[in-house]
């Protein structure tokens, strides 16, 4: 198999942005990606998205932005694994090049959420549950997560405010962010005092709505003297019920995503010198640190609160602020891991910048842990 | 777009106000659905025997009391609202009758959401202006819906006010420097024929639908009148709720002090078209001569229609006549929820 090398990337500002299509944002996205790659020669297009079909009512996407982009003719398609389609979708454009079979492919994300209804929104996101088993009792995600907050708290005796900081983190790195949602800090208190949206979470422990779109231009390593290649790509399936799971406290999607790409890549723990996380809330970011081996289980939160995932911690987490303050465009929020994985490993992360930073993984969630993409990209 | 100026200057020769008693307030709403927060503190209910026509009709009365006319010298009547009790039957031949116009008086209904009562202001200015009309009255005036458990329904209130028109003279209140329209095709909140409450876009009805709007309109006209905020004594905005208002206003570069006397949705909710209308009477309750004021409506669809007028020394005569808009605020009962529903027909026995 080839090396594969992160070309280019391209992100928009993740916003309400009511006056812009999905296709126009797609477009930005991706000509952003082209002009960093100062390459616009693609023959693949891999389209990840998660709510568009019922949001906008609009499939095809492969097509779709292929044509918006000119790139008429190419191999096009949409890649979707609820949250996690980012994720995956870099997966597959890796293996295309990797394989040999393509020579220059885009991978691009996009979703456009500010449009739908509070109901239509839920009921979108809900649809990564079964619609027989699990969503047609009306639970929602937040629901759920609020069960394994809940238990998580009871379990190992932490409080509220330790699982909180994850949040108070996320804001504290998304400040000075171009393309982040929220780039203000919050407090701990605040996050506290702000209504209930599943008990025991608070509102201000979920990562909002937005709309955005984030691009990655992939060709072999080598070829094009780009700095930033794929060390590893890893995807992993695991139990879609939460109540058939041995813990309802470990995502074992996650645990296998993170040790074939460790494994694959060649590294270990201490290798990693950054992550972005999936924290869609407080306590998912928190189980992403467990779950992925770089904390032990029951630990995540006081390892948080303690400030060891800060900057210039022991192992900066979200350092362009996580799903929480960076915003998550649900299909496109892999990418926007990816992208800023990228960003800290050529030195082009602004006031986000982690020193020295060599290795960087990301982490795509989709449904309640029931998909997992683990990314880990290196400075070459 | 250009600013609209009259040939000849036109005022408010009278206006009156007028909220029903009965109040609902928000922590009741969120007793019952398990809400938290509140847009605003309490909202207006209307009374078994009150619609928009009785609205009307208490500030159009209040209205020619305070200009000091006769009735029959009022040559048009429009009433704005989007609560008409008749889907066809106007509710300005009601107030025209009762207040003694008719019958050689043009009166009609107008309906552009919340900002129906002040496009009724200027198409009272225009005709006035044209001396087609000696005296034009505007209404704005709703018992506005709001479906149970929507956000609308802690704010959705009842409540109006109307505006008499003539060339300006020395009994003029205030006159009008100009007024500018912005308008587009914004589907922000809607309610169709037949159906009982409006329905409308959450977050859509801010940025690009309220802030757009009104923003557009406040600096079309500031634009082309050569005024920044400071040159303003006071400034109304459409009220759908405490915090847009106030943050129109400190976009605009106004400070609280000069819309806190017209900001009267905290403790009476959004009255949809009385809303810039009834701000606008409370503003001239408190106004002294020279105050220049702006006032910026706002409604769903979208648009807004802003206003420069400068008060005259006759706001200072018999400023008693009728009652302020703050005694209305003050004059409150206290329904409970069950009470609310029955009132506003949401119960049927």
């Amino acid at each position: 198999m080839r090396k594969v090398a992160v070309s280019g990337v391209g992100l928009t500002g993740i916003r309400e942005h009511w006056g812009k299509s999905l296709r126009d944002l797609f477009e930005e996205a991706a000509l952003k990606a082209f002009e960093d790659a100062g390459t616009d020669d693609i023959d693949a297009l891999y389209v990840s998205n998660m709510g568009a079909a019922n949001l906008q009512r609009q499939l095809n996407l492969g097509a779709m932005m292929a044509d918006a982009l000119g790139k008429r003719g190419i191999d096009a398609l949409r890649v979707e694994a609820a949250s996690a389609s980012g994720g995956v979708a870099f997966h597959e454009g890796v293996k295309a090049v990797a394989s040999g079979l393509c020579d220059s492919v885009l991978v691009g994300g996009v979703e456009k959420m500010s449009d739908g209804l509070p109901d239509e929104v839920t009921a979108s996101l809900a649809m990564a549950e079964d619609q027989e088993y699990t969503a047609y009792t009306g639970i929602t995600k937040m629901g759920m997560n609020a069960l394994i907050h809940r238990h998580y708290m009871e379990r190992f005796g932490v409080g509220a405010e330790e699982i909180a900081m994850f949040a108070v983190r996320g804001h504290e790195h998304a400040r000075g962010c171009p393309h982040a949602q929220y780039p203000f800090k919050i407090s701990v208190d605040r996050i506290l005092s702000s209504p209930m949206e599943a008990d025991p979470i608070h509102m201000l422990e979920c990562a909002g709505i937005g709309d955005g779109a984030a691009a990655v231009l992939l060709r072999p390593a080598g070829e094009s003297g780009d700095c930033v290649e794929v060390a590893s790509t890893a995807v992993a399936s695991g139990h879609y019920y939460l109540t058939e799971r041995p813990d309802i406290l470990t995502f074992e999607a996650v645990r296998g995503a993170a040790a074939r790409a460790l494994e694959y890549a060649g590294l270990s723990h201490g290798d990693i010198d950054l992550v972005e996380v999936h924290d869609d809330t407080t306590i998912t970011g928190v189980l992403a640190l467990e779950d992925l081996g770089f904390v032990d289980k029951g630990k995540g939160a006081t390892y948080v609160s303690e400030g060891l995932t800060a900057r210039d911690g022991e192992l900066p987490t979200n350092t362009f602020g996580g799903l929480k303050a960076r915003g998550n465009p649900v299909g496109a929020t892999g990418l926007y891991q990816v992208a800023e994985v990228a960003l800290q490993l050529r030195g082009q992360a602004g006031p986000c910048q982690v020193e020295g930073a060599e290795v960087g993984l990301a982490q795509s969630v989709g449904g309640l842990g029931s998909t997992c993409a683990v990314t880990i990209l290196r400075r070459r | 777009m250009m600013i609209m100026r009259t040939d000849s200057t036109v005022g408010i020769a009278g206006y009156g106000a007028y909220i029903p008693m009965n109040r609902l307030k928000a922590s009741e709403v969120n007793r019952v659905w398990g809400g938290f927060g509140a847009p605003i503190e309490e909202k207006s209910v209307v009374a078994m025997d009150e619609d928009a026509v009785t609205i009307a009709v208490e500030c159009a009365r209040y209205a020619v009391n305070r200009a000091d006319i006769r009735p029959e010298e009022i040559g048009a009547i429009y009433v704005g609202t989007e609560s008409k009790p008749y889907a066809v039957k106007p509710c300005g031949t009601i107030v025209a009758e009762a207040i003694g116009a008719t019958p050689n008086v043009t009166a009609a209904d107008y309906e552009f959401a919340c900002k129906a009562g002040t496009e009724a202001f200027q198409t009272c200015i225009g005709l006035v202006s044209s001396g087609m009309v000696k005296y034009a009255m505007a209404i704005g005036a709703d018992t506005a819906q709001g479906r149970p458990a929507d956000a609308l329904e802690y704010t959705a209130a009842c409540g109006g006010a109307a505006y008499i028109f003539g060339l300006r003279s020395d009994r003029t209140l205030a006159y009008l420097e100009g007024s500018w329209s912005y308008v587009t095709d914004t589907p922000d909140f809607w309610r169709r024929g037949r159906e009982m409450y409006p329905r409308h876009g959450n977050r859509f009805t801010g940025k690009p639908a309220y802030f757009q709007h009104v923003v557009g309109a406040a600096k079309g006209l500031m634009g082309e009148l050569g005024y920044e905020a400071g040159d303003f004594a006071y400034a109304v905005f459409h009220q759908p709720n405490v915090k847009f208002p106030i943050k129109v206003a400190k976009t605009l570069g106004f400070g609280m002090d000069s819309i806190k006397p017209g900001l009267v949705v905290p403790t009476v909710g959004n009255t949809y078209a009385g809303s810039t209308p009834l701000g606008l009477a409370a503003t001239l309750d408190v106004a002294e001569p020279g105050d220049r004021i702006l006032a910026v409506s706002y409604g769903s669809g979208a648009g807004s229609d802003a206003f420069s007028f400068v008060v005259q020394d006759a706001i200072t005569n018999g400023r008693d006549i009728d009652p302020p808009v703050s005694a209305f605020i003050t004059r409150k009962r206290y329904v409970d929820y069950s009470e609310y529903l029955k009132l506003r027909g949401q119960i049927l026995r």
